[in-house]
């Protein structure tokens, strides 16, 4: 394939002339591990063509030659253009599989795919991101965003949630926004031992430090569907309307295209209405068991 | 449906006698003809080439859970209800190679796809059918549209056959897509059979079903045949098995996750996957990496999953949903009100096969009706309205 | 624990808000015999085991509560920060503290005497109400926030 075959369309660079469930090969770059479990890689493609663009919250089938694929959210910067980064636990075989390249391996993605955060309707509002574990990977775009454009929105507040200490990801970067004056960031760990000075408890226990003007604010919310349920129910008591809070749900996805089945959650293919959904769209949706 | 205002102008008659020349007009403009036929004591669909490849004299015998094949009085070629197949076999195979790859100083390299699909006529389409093809070429369709199947269903020519019986599995007349065949087809015949006559009305639906038309010995139609396959039509409505009240089904079942009925059809439920396979329109499925011996050359082959088996919703290191109870809900009101909201039509033709062909003869309507009576107890009780 | 001389302590609704709403005879009995205390990093607020003789009001600074095992080592469940109070132990049996309270960043806190409060709480039933009524609130959410610990909603 050359450089010619790689043009980029807005929602998808599938291979043309196949069909969307193709690959594109992309080289690993680089592979920093983060936890004990996580690492973050660096993609560019191997065709020497350009990384599709993204938004914030969008996710790309990610595929390990002969292994398989698997969803996963996009954790780059998204206002400039460079390599594609994806941040991922081994948790199945896939994932495993990902985990363990090595700079110099090739990849295959196809995407993005999906619906990310509403970033334009933050513009002139105060904005709330409250992260749980793994699920900062696809948030971080959102805060490139908001410290790429600053002026053009209002208070920042970031709550920042893991397990341990030793599960906080991006631990540098975390470090760095802790220091800037024009936003808040709060880590807080699950439990900790003496060598942790932060905060313990869990993230809900920090939402009540954080200030934002509940007239005027959206909330971004990404961790494990327990966590962003009791998160989501935390900032509607504190004012937030239904449509000002927005999640990013997690379903099983073979295809990625509404076709498969797989990610379906109520009505909604989260894969192609989601991943980033309203809480007004959810919360009766959430109240299912087993849905 | 059909406007039974047309005249005869448009409808033919073949006779019986000159049925074989339909199978030879297919293979002469190039068609792969897939029809009914006998095999394994059922009626299935398969590659067929000649009139006696049809179940010429059999009908079926079905209930909840049970299906049998029997002889018919008289020698109908059609005088069958739907079996285990429908042709979504076809369109949407059960197992279909997405592509292939092999290692390359690149990385890998993905193979162009395979030779163009085959030209498939399709005989014997009935009524719910044609509409089952019609719902999943919504799911197929869209930005993301599967091209292989929309090229297998653009070539492909769809032989509708008038119903003139209804199973007692049978409900299409409630989920209006049956029985009399819609208009959307490429030929549509009505086996008439009566005393010293059998004949087929031919009805032509698209200029590829008049190619086909102009290849047979047809002579012209009389108000009486047209008449005759009413009659037909009237008779398979009277005799239709089952019904399922539709004005409700989208907010009675997504407004009651909570109900014991849930709990009371999962007990019996067994999560075996038979309704989603036997549906015409279930169109869920799963990918598979198929490496071969040397690892350097990969196929991902798509295969038709299921709702009901635990693996479908692995998520991390468990299922989301992990009973029975949780599955079946989601199958039912996937098929009949979130398929609504997804593709603007209900996902169930009424063809009755996921009862037919469930081992312990879950019957939808029934459990429908079930859940509606529990709904409206439930909503008495706590003083709304009835 | 308390740093030499007691300072005098005049508590008004506006100190923290735990006292937000309270009258003015709550606020001057509570303010007898309470303490403003500054503690340094790693000073310890109280240890297991010990009697529980006092309700803290943070106004600054981050305590650790955390348990300890002789088999197990010191973890760290949870940290209280300004605006939030601490100790009820000494209204329920057998008023001992059940975990240590560490000091993490530099603290200020007004420890309110738990024998004052409750002879003014038991001669007042009206505000010992109202004083339970905003004390159970920070129990329940304790207790929730517990909750979501124990299903350790990050778990993989």
């Amino acid at each position: 394939m050359g450089p010619e075959s790689v043009a980029a369309s807005p929602t998808s660079d599938a291979v043309p002339g196949l069909p969307e469930y193709a690959p594109r090969p992309f080289l690993l770059q680089d592979r920093r591990q983060e936890t004990s479990d996580t690492v973050t890689l660096t993609l560019v493609p191997a065709d020497g063509g350009t990384v599709p663009s993204f938004r914030p919250g969008q996710f790309n089938m990610v595929y390990a030659f002969g292994v398989g694929e698997v969803a996963i959210s996009i954790s780059g910067d998204p206002t400039r253009d460079g390599p594609l980064v994806h941040t991922i636990r081994a948790v199945g075989k896939v994932s495993t599989a990902l985990t363990r390249l090595r700079p110099g391996d090739v990849v295959g993605i196809r995407g993005p795919y999906g619906q990310g955060w509403p970033i334009d309707a933050a513009e002139g509002k105060d904005v709330v991101v409250v992260a749980g574990g793994l699920g900062l990977a696809p948030l971080r775009p959102v805060l490139y965003e908001l410290i790429g454009h600053r002026s053009r929105y209002g208070r920042v507040e970031i709550v920042f949630g893991a397990r341990s200490p030793a599960d906080l990801l991006y631990y540098s970067e975390v470090q760095e926004w802790r220091r800037r004056t024009d936003l808040r960031l709060q880590v807080t760990v699950d439990s900790a031992d003496r060598s942790w000075y932060g905060d313990v408890g869990v993230v809900t226990q920090r939402l009540p430090d954080t200030r934002f003007d509940a007239s005027r604010a959206v909330a971004f919310v990404c961790g494990p569907e327990i966590m962003m349920r009791f998160v989501a129910q935390a900032l509607e008591a504190r004012g937030l309307a239904e449509d000002a809070v927005w999640l990013s749900m997690e379903r099983n996805m073979k295809c990625a295209i509404a076709q498969c089945g797989h990610c379906q959650y109520g009505p909604l293919f989260i894969c192609r209405e989601g991943p980033v959904l309203s809480y007004r769209r959810l919360k009766p949706l959430l109240a299912w068991k087993e849905l | 449906m059909g406007a039974p205002e047309e005249g005869p102008a448009r409808h033919y008659l073949l006779a019986r006698a000159d049925f074989q020349s339909l199978f030879d007009a297919l293979a002469r403009e190039g068609y792969t003809t897939l029809g009914p036929t006998v095999r394994d004591a059922a009626i299935v669909y398969a590659e067929i080439r000649n009139v006696e490849d049809l179940p010429i004299g059999w009908t079926d015998r079905q209930g909840p859970g049970t299906y049998r094949i029997e002889r018919r009085k008289d020698d109908a070629l059609f005088g069958y209800n739907v079996g285990p197949h429908s042709w979504k076999g076809y369109l949407y195979p059960s197992r279909e190679r997405l592509w292939a790859a092999h290692r390359s100083p690149s990385g890998f390299t993905v193979e162009p796809p395979e030779a163009a699909p085959p030209r498939y006529a399709f005989l014997g389409v009935r009524a719910c059918e044609l509409q089952a093809i019609a719902i999943q070429d919504r799911v197929f369709d869209g930005p993301y549209a599967d091209p292989a199947y929309r090229a297998r269903r653009a070539s492909s020519l769809r032989i509708a056959v008038q119903c003139g019986q209804a199973g007692p599995t049978c409900f299409c007349a409630s989920m209006g897509t049956g029985p009399r065949v819609g208009p959307d087809h490429d030929l549509a015949l009505t086996e008439l059979l009566g005393p010293g006559s059998h004949r087929f009305l031919v009805q032509v639906g698209s200029p590829r079903g008049a190619a086909i038309a102009d290849r047979l010995p047809l002579r012209p139609a009389t108000e009486e045949d047209l008449r005759a396959r009413d009659a037909l039509v009237d008779q398979a409505t009277s005799s239709m098995g089952r019904s399922l009240r539709t004005d409700d089904v989208h907010d009675l079942l997504l407004g009651n996750p909570g109900l014991h009925r849930w709990e009371e059809v999962a007990r019996r439920c067994l999560a075996c996957t038979n309704c989603t396979l036997a549906c015409p329109t279930c169109f869920c499925s799963t990918t598979e990496e198929v490496p071969d011996l040397s690892g350097d050359r990969v196929e991902r082959w798509r295969r038709w999953d299921s709702c009901f088996t635990l693996a479908f919703t692995q998520l991390g290191k468990g299922s989301v949903r992990r009973s029975p109870t949780s599955r079946y809900r989601q199958w039912l009101t996937h098929k009949l009100a979130s398929w609504q909201d997804q593709f603007g039509s209900s996902g169930c033709v009424g063809c009755g096969r996921c009862i037919t062909w469930c081992p312990v003869g879950i019957d939808l309507t029934e459990e429908v009706a079930a859940l509606r009576e529990e709904s409206s107890a439930k909503t008495a009780v706590s003083g709304g309205e009835r | 624990m308390t740093n030499g001389e007691k300072p005098v302590i005049r508590l008004t609704s506006a100190t923290h808000p735990f006292l937000e709403g309270f009258d003015a005879e709550f606020l001057a009995a509570a303010s007898e015999g309470a303490e403003a205390l500054e503690l340094p990093p790693e000073a310890m607020v109280f240890h297991s085991g010990e009697r529980a003789r006092h309700l803290y009001l943070m106004l600054e600074g981050k305590v650790a509560l955390e348990i300890e095992a002789p088999d197990h080592p010191r973890i760290t469940i949870q940290t209280i920060g300004p605006r939030e109070v601490l100790g009820w132990s000494w209204l329920v049996p057998p008023y001992t503290w059940p975990v240590d309270a560490r000091v993490l960043k530099p603290t200020r806190v007004i420890a309110l005497d738990a024998g004052v409060l409750e002879r003014h709480l038991e001669a007042h039933p009206d505000v010992g109400y109202r004083f339970l009524r905003r004390l159970i609130p920070v129990i329940a959410k304790r207790l929730d926030e517990a909750r979501i610990q124990l299903v350790d909603i990050h778990g993989t």
